[in-house]
């Protein structure tokens, strides 16, 4: 203990907002007029307790962070600088015995609990920290700029967003984002393409802050992170290609209650905190960390909204409904982000098929259109089926893998349909498969999620890369959120 | 008093914290060189002397300048600058 105040001796933490500390404040006062040398340091008004000469003004709180005050009020004592015992709340055999004075708070309840310091409370807390030592950990280097400028212009001119405003990344919000895991600032969570570099937690939390996520937030961001880096995800690839592609992270388990992710109305959409900025944090990451910018290594021809954010959660209402990241290895009651390489929303309307081979038929209809309907076997599709779809199948008793399976079933066709030149049109497969039937999608390339509001007889496709020339060269990648 | 604030860096690091300069051009054969008077005193005189060389060089110049030194240039004489010469040479003077 440095503060030449209280070497020796006891004092007191108190605040006047504190019902235990009113209770007590003529104990405070009897031990001030009894005891030499004993000190009140107030954190919210140096008049409290009234009629008490020389209360320490502690509204800064400083004295109260560095003493890791954590209740109202704490009774300290000192001996040559260093803390030998501590009473926290109103504990009247502490008091006597600390004070020596032994009939002190006679009057009192022998014990009431105190109430929270002000220096631990949200938001006070990380700007302390960041006052008294996040400076001096936090590794990423200081950007400086003038007094009168704007933060968020100076994000701009430095080229650290995505064309819509970030959040000024400061030391406060990064210390409070650094908060939302239990990993430590400079752990690497991998090396981010396209430049390879290393991409530690602290950078994460860095461009969460930007992204506007809040720390509880971080788990789910970290996981797609790692998901992202896997290199079956080809984040390189999905980055550099000409094609409308980014990556989508679809969220399972218990943590979407938690942190209030939408699956429900608008569940692609805007509005939602969660869904828009963990989708727009990954993003950033590549952009600010990997150094992936549009016409630099990002070659997108003509890009998509979705290469903002587009992330969301699976809707697990219903225990018949087997989740995504259940089919796809997780256990049940865990938590788990899947990530899949593609773009959209693409509508799909239906609104008279009444059975599931009706159903299935129509969806076949859209998703081998997915690209080019003379395309095949190279894309993958993530179908999202909308409540009222969903209860087309449910009411059959259509699993997933049985609505899966006969999708890819019914968009098998006649190879002759497809060649090159059919139809009049030069896209197409080669002419010597024009005696097969040709699948649209390899057998494992479709998954099937459950989102969206319960009114509406529509669902959406979102069409996967076009560059699995193989069914192993780019697959989706699902991590368990390590919460 | 004016105090600096900053931010955290949330990039790989791989680049100066400063802003890159362009790089100069390799030859001033057929640019033009803006030689921009901040306005202060006597800053004239070496750009009278630098418009003399470079004209006995074959270099274009052409004189820019702000009325005082006190106030930053407006955008108007920024832009200016911008549209009409290819390098600015700037007289600092005293």
């Amino acid at each position: 203990m440095s503060d030449p105040l209280i070497r020796d001796g006891l004092v007191v933490f108190a605040k006047r907002a504190c019902e235990t500390c009113l209770l007590v404040e003529n104990e405070m006062r009897r031990v001030s007029r009894e005891l030499p040398g004993f000190r009140i340091i107030s954190q919210d008004d140096p008049q409290f307790p009234s009629d008490v000469a020389d209360v320490v003004d502690d509204r800064s709180l400083d004295l109260s962070w560095l003493h890791r005050i954590e209740i109202m009020p704490t009774l300290i004592r000192f001996k040559a600088g260093e803390e030998v015992e501590r009473v926290e709340g109103w504990d009247r055999a502490g008091w006597q015995r600390m004070t020596g004075i032994t009939d002190i708070g006679g009057g009192l309840p022998p014990q009431r609990p105190g109430c929270g310091s002000m220096s631990t409370q949200p938001g006070i807390y990380e700007k302390l920290e960041a006052r008294h030592s996040g400076k001096t950990w936090l590794a990423a280097r200081k950007v400086e700029f003038g007094e009168h400028t704007d933060p968020v212009e100076v994000c701009y001119e430095r080229g650290w967003t995505d064309g819509l405003p970030v959040t000024p990344p400061t030391d406060e919000r990064i210390i409070a984002m650094l908060k939302g895991t239990m990993r430590k600032p400079d752990d690497i969570v991998g090396r981010m393409p396209p430049n390879l570099a290393d991409c530690t937690v602290e950078k994460v939390a860095i461009n969460a802050v930007m992204a506007g996520c809040k720390p509880e937030y971080m788990p789910v961001l970290l996981a797609a992170i790692e998901a992202a880096l896997e290199p079956v995800f080809t984040l390189h690839g999905v980055l550099a290609t000409t094609y409308f592609s980014a990556p989508i992270i679809i969220v399972n388990g218990p943590i979407v209650k938690l942190i209030g992710m939408n699956s429900g109305i608008n569940a692609l959409g805007q509005g939602n905190r969660a869904n828009a900025t963990i989708g727009r944090a990954l993003n950033l990451i590549v952009r600010n960390v990997g150094g992936g910018r549009p016409g630099e290594v990002d070659r997108s021809t003509l890009g998509a909204p979705s290469k903002f954010t587009l992330c969301f959660a699976e809707d697990e209402s219903d225990p018949a409904w087997q989740p995504l990241a259940q089919a796809r290895g997780i256990a049940p009651g865990k938590s788990a982000v899947t990530l899949f390489q593609g773009h959209g929303p693409e509508a799909f309307v239906d609104q008279k098929s009444r059975t599931p081979e009706a159903l299935t038929k129509s969806f076949a209809m859209s998703l081998v259109k997915i690209g080019h309907p003379k395309l095949v076997q190279s894309a993958r599709a993530v179908l999202v089926l909308s409540p009222e779809h969903y209860g087309i199948y449910r009411e059959a008793g259509w699993d997933r893998v049985r609505i899966e399976r006969a999708l890819y079933e019914e968009t098998i066709r006649p190879g002759a349909e497809l060649v090159a030149g059919a139809d009049g049109v030069g896209e197409g497969i080669p002419a010597s498969r024009a005696g097969e039937q040709v699948p649209k999608f390899h057998e494992d390339a479709l998954m099937v999620v459950r989102a969206g509001g319960a009114a509406g007889l529509f669902s959406a496709i979102l069409p996967g890369w076009l560059a699995g020339r193989s069914r192993t060269e780019l697959q989706p990648v699902t991590k368990e959120i390590n919460e | 008093m004016s105090t600096m604030k900053w931010m955290r860096d949330p990039t790989a690091e791989t680049e100066s914290v400063m802003r890159a300069r362009r790089a100069p051009p390799k030859s001033l054969e057929g640019l033009t060189v803006g030689l921009f008077d901040i306005g202060k005193t006597r800053s004239d005189e070496f750009l009278n002397r630098i418009e003399q060389r470079m004209g006995e060089l074959g270099i274009n110049t052409k004189r820019f300048g702000k009325p005082t030194n006190a106030k930053v240039a407006s955008k108007e004489i920024v832009d200016k600058v911008v549209r009409e010469a290819d390098v600015v040479l700037i007289g600092l003077s005293d």
